[in-house]
């Protein structure tokens, strides 16, 4: 009994040690201009910014992180948190549009928004982005290492179901993106409506089975760098990461055409410092910051002025910054509504029951 | 006490390598100059310098060990008084109707229990952050206790009680001094289990969390799609060896204590 | 009698933690399992349940929720009998449980690293004779992670059971003539019954929900119940569905409830006997 006691005292002690610690830690960065919370995922922001924006403006930053989308919009919708600052991807922006879960921005107060490429405005998630800024950008490819593959290029998304690649694609964990692949290896457009177009791609998917090592998420990254799969279905962030750490890997977006995506700083209704969350808004967008921060993330930046800034080497790099010619290939994925999402998914399911 | 032999020596010694080869990978790559886990360049320390310069990191490791040791102190309080009541139950229907409630959290997948709990606690009005996070860390943690405190109680000789009672002993006697200290192994098991469980945590804290409140098991999952740091490796590194030299010097200093006392000890 | 209500003063913080974080979000699950995409009330995620897609996943989950309670039972139960023999084996338990405060995530990504094809693990077959293989995405390498994840939540009921057991008992079972097997199977094994169901259910239960490692570890080609609930929930938005699939688990785990307290009373009764 004695030891029960002493264990549950000790306990309490080292708690509250610590407790103590960590409010003498929060108090050093207490500031009189209030806060922003801003709502990102893990690792998508060069930190020293946050510092020179405190710095600069006397607003505290507090950042916390999600790790899907999906999962971002419930804790919003459901309410209890006030985020002043959000990063969903284009689908996503228009789901929450519509749901009602954002403020319009108000540009008299971001004048930096003349940086961003008039080609990234004004698109069909976000008509005259009442909503939304982009804050990177990017298209789905196939990440491949042809050292691997005896010198095996890629050029069409059929390439992937050639017989000498038995056991090594590896597909993404995400039903929009698989089967809009096969969608647009069949030259329809992967925000196909029509069930008997759907019907047709996953009748084609299933025949890539053989193929298939695997269906994952973001692991892929650190598989195709360890050399341990020859090829992925991947986005062109994920194809930089790994494209930076195994110079072996090359990257390519076929062209019957792909995905052209975009995460977007959004504004939430649940917002609580409307005006630091602009302010924050508008420093993202300085050239200089943007620039730092495409080089600390490694995704594209949409930011204009700031591509200036960059190693030229980098903004030149036709995998990453494609030409017009080829983005007109691309689509953004539309918010279907969520009973196709439903059959999307459902497909996608009856594929990866069928794959083994 | 008898000795083991070779064989049963290296069985267990298999069982250990297996359970620490990975974290032992992660460490040796916290040390890795290129940045993920794979082609090992130099050996440097500069992650290990990044955990101590990156402030926001170690107040999310703060808050983490925080919320498990209350929340595992807790439950495991809470989950000792739920696996008495069930034992002195005397409804055997009652008792397994309990029983199967008491798992429910179990089987639940944490997206349900996450999101079920954000809805319970907007709706009672709890602010999102510290106290959300203790709370539903006490909840899910609850019926691990109950189920390693019930066997114990279990193999207790209901005689037992019964002795103490005739022997004049009142019913807090028999409490503190019969009941728990049988049960007390447990108890601990149970506390170490909730700790587990509360450390590994990433879909429920990810839900009832705000206003800045974040635990590193949320830090390292929302990481996932832009790679993990090789920085959270390092801190893990340290969290492993401190934990080790913790309970090592813990057990140390517990036994030289104990050793003149042994023949008083219970 | 003023025994009884002091009892039942404590067992109130269990009461209200049944009723606040068990019974609400039943209540809240099960009346979300009625309602489709638009709101309405339906029947129709009960009907798609039992639609072939489900099914298969309910016995695909179960399967694989036997195989790992299975051979964390087999890996487990030797491990704590050989850990009560050691001379400081409480430190040893500890030492057992202390590799799950590491984050899983983290743990996951260093065994796609340890069973990756250029991987120690592959050196290891390679330098023995057998060659590489491909261990990553396969049933063994979701079984293997899956009994690792789970195997101090098995040692430690057992070991609790195990630590007690008074070795005259087995000295007086060897001294009547019986042999290992026998004093195992007729002694120890029947005092260590409840730590045993202890560790089934805090493995077995668990298991039939898993989620993340079926795609890190298994590449989706294991797919269970949990995966298609936290897809329903998360990726389709479809909580109604989500709801119903949750409904079933738990109805499954009454009937395991049921199942293993039938036999325990069986078990208690021999204990009284005894």
């Amino acid at each position: 009994m004695k030891s029960i006691i002493n264990s549950a005292i000790l306990i309490l002690l080292i708690s509250g040690i610590l407790l103590f610690i960590n409010a003498k830690l929060n108090e050093g960065s207490k500031s009189g201009k209030g806060t922003v919370t801003v709502y990102n995922w893990g690792e998508y922001i060069d930190p020293d910014l946050i510092e020179q924006f405190e710095e600069e403006t006397g607003i505290k930053v507090v950042y916390e992180t999600f790790d899907s989308n999906e999962a971002m919009m419930s804790k919003i919708e459901q309410g209890g948190t006030s985020y002043d600052i959000s990063v969903p991807s284009e689908y996503m922006v228009e789901m929450m549009s519509e749901k009602d879960l954002l403020l319009p921005i108000d540009y008299s107060q971001i004048p930096n928004i003349e940086h961003i490429d008039p080609y990234f405005l004004d698109l069909a998630f976000d008509p005259g982005n009442q909503y939304s800024i982009p804050y990177f950008w990017g298209t789905v490819g196939i990440a491949f290492n042809p050292t691997l593959l005896e010198g095996q290029t890629f050029e069409s998304w059929d390439d992937l179901w050639d017989p000498s690649l038995k056991q090594q694609v590896i597909l993404v964990d995400g039903a929009r993106e698989t089967v809009g692949m096969a969608l647009n290896s069949l030259g329809h457009s992967l925000n196909s409506t029509d069930l008997g177009e759907l019907r047709e791609a996953i009748d084609k998917l299933k025949t890539l089975s053989p193929n298939v090592k695997a269906v994952i998420g973001d692991e892929v990254t650190q598989l195709m760098i360890n050399n341990e799969a020859a090829v992925s279905l991947t986005w062109s962030g994920q194809a930089a990461d790994m494209m930076y750490e195994n110079e072996d890997i090359d990257f390519v977006v076929p062209n019957e055409g792909s995905n052209l995506w975009f995460d977007n700083f959004v504004i939430p209704k649940t917002a609580k410092n409307i005006e630091g969350a602009h302010a924050f808004i508008n420093f993202m967008l300085d050239p200089e910051v943007a620039a730092q921060n495409a080089d600390y993330v490694g995704y594209s930046t949409p930011n204009l002025s700031a591509l200036d800034l960059m190693d030229p080497e980098v903004v030149e790099d036709e995998r990453f910054y494609p030409d017009e010619e080829t983005r007109s290939h691309l689509e953004v994925y539309k918010n279907l509504g969520l009973e196709l999402l439903g059959v999307y998914n459902e497909l996608f399911l009856e594929f990866k029951m069928d794959m083994r | 006490m008898e000795r083991i032999g070779k064989l049963p020596k290296l069985y267990l010694a298999i069982v250990f390598i297996i359970l620490y080869a990975p974290i032992f990978y992660l460490i040796f790559y916290s040390f890795n100059s290129g940045g993920g886990m794979s082609n090992f360049e130099d050996f440097t320390w500069e992650h290990y310098a990044a955990v101590f310069e990156d402030k926001r990191l170690i107040i999310i490791l703060l808050n983490t060990i925080i919320i498990a040791l209350l929340s595992a102190l807790l439950s495991t309080t809470i989950g000792v008084i739920g696996a008495l009541a069930i034992y002195f139950m005397r409804n055997k229907k009652m008792r397994n109707a309990v029983l199967s409630m008491n798992n429910i959290l179990m089987v639940s997948p944490d997206v349900i229990i996450g999101a079920s709990f954000l809805i319970l606690f907007t709706m009672v009005g709890v602010k999102l952050g510290f106290a959300s996070v203790l709370i539903s860390h006490i909840a899910f943690s609850i019926p691990i206790v109950v189920i390693m405190v019930l066997p114990k109680l279990r193999e207790m000789h209901p005689t037992l009680i019964d002795a103490a009672l005739d022997l004049g002993a009142s019913r807090k006697d028999v409490m503190t001094r019969v009941i728990l200290p049988f049960i007390k192994p447990g108890i601990f098991a149970g506390f170490f289990l909730a700790l587990t469980y509360s450390l590994d945590d990433f879909a429920v804290t990810f839900f009832v969390t705000g206003n800045g409140f974040s635990t590193l098991s949320v830090e390292i999952y929302s990481m996932a799609r832009t790679g993990i740091s090789l920085t959270i490796n390092a801190l893990s590194g340290l969290i492993f060896i401190v934990t080790v030299a913790l309970v090592l010097g813990y057990y140390a200093l517990n036994r030289k204590m104990k050793a003149p006392l042994a023949g008083v000890k219970k | 009698m003023n025994n009884n209500r002091l009892r039942s003063i404590y067992s109130i913080p269990y009461t209200a933690w049944i009723l606040l974080f068990v019974l609400a979000p039943i209540a809240l699950i099960v009346y979300y399992s009625f309602f489709d995409l638009t709101g309405n009330f339906t029947l129709s995620n009960y009907r798609n349940f039992f639609s072939s897609v489900y099914l298969t996943l309910t016995i695909s989950s179960f399967w694989y929720a036997f195989l790992i309670t299975f051979f964390s039972l087999l890996i487990a139960y030797p491990t704590a009998y050989l850990l009560t023999k050691t001379k400081h084996k409480h430190l040893w338990l500890l030492l057992i449980i202390i590799p799950s405060w590491i984050n899983l995530l983290l743990k996951t990504y260093a065994f796609i690293g340890l069973m990756g094809l250029y991987g120690p693990l592959n050196a290891f077959l390679e330098t023995i004779g057998i060659g590489k293989q491909q261990i990553l995405f396969t049933d063994f390498s979701f079984v293997f992670v899956s009994v690792y994840i789970f195997i101090p939540f098995m040692i430690l009921p057992i070991f609790n059971a195990l630590d007690k057991l008074n070795p005259t008992l087995i000295d007086a079972s060897r001294d009547l003539g019986a042999n290992s097997w026998t004093t195992f199977r007729r002694v120890i094994w029947p005092l260590t019954i409840n730590g045993v169901k202890s560790g089934i259910q805090v493995v077995f239960i668990p298991a039939l929900s898993l989620f993340m490692i079926t795609r890190l570890i298994a590449g989706n080609k294991v797919i269970t119940l949990g995966t298609a609930i936290e897809q329903q929930f998360l990726v389709t938005q479809n909580w109604g569905m989500g709801s119903t699939i949750a409904v079933f688990l738990i109805v499954f785990m009454f009937i395991i409830m049921l199942v293993t307290n039938g036999k325990e009373k069986g078990a208690s009764g021999n204990g009284t006997n005894r």
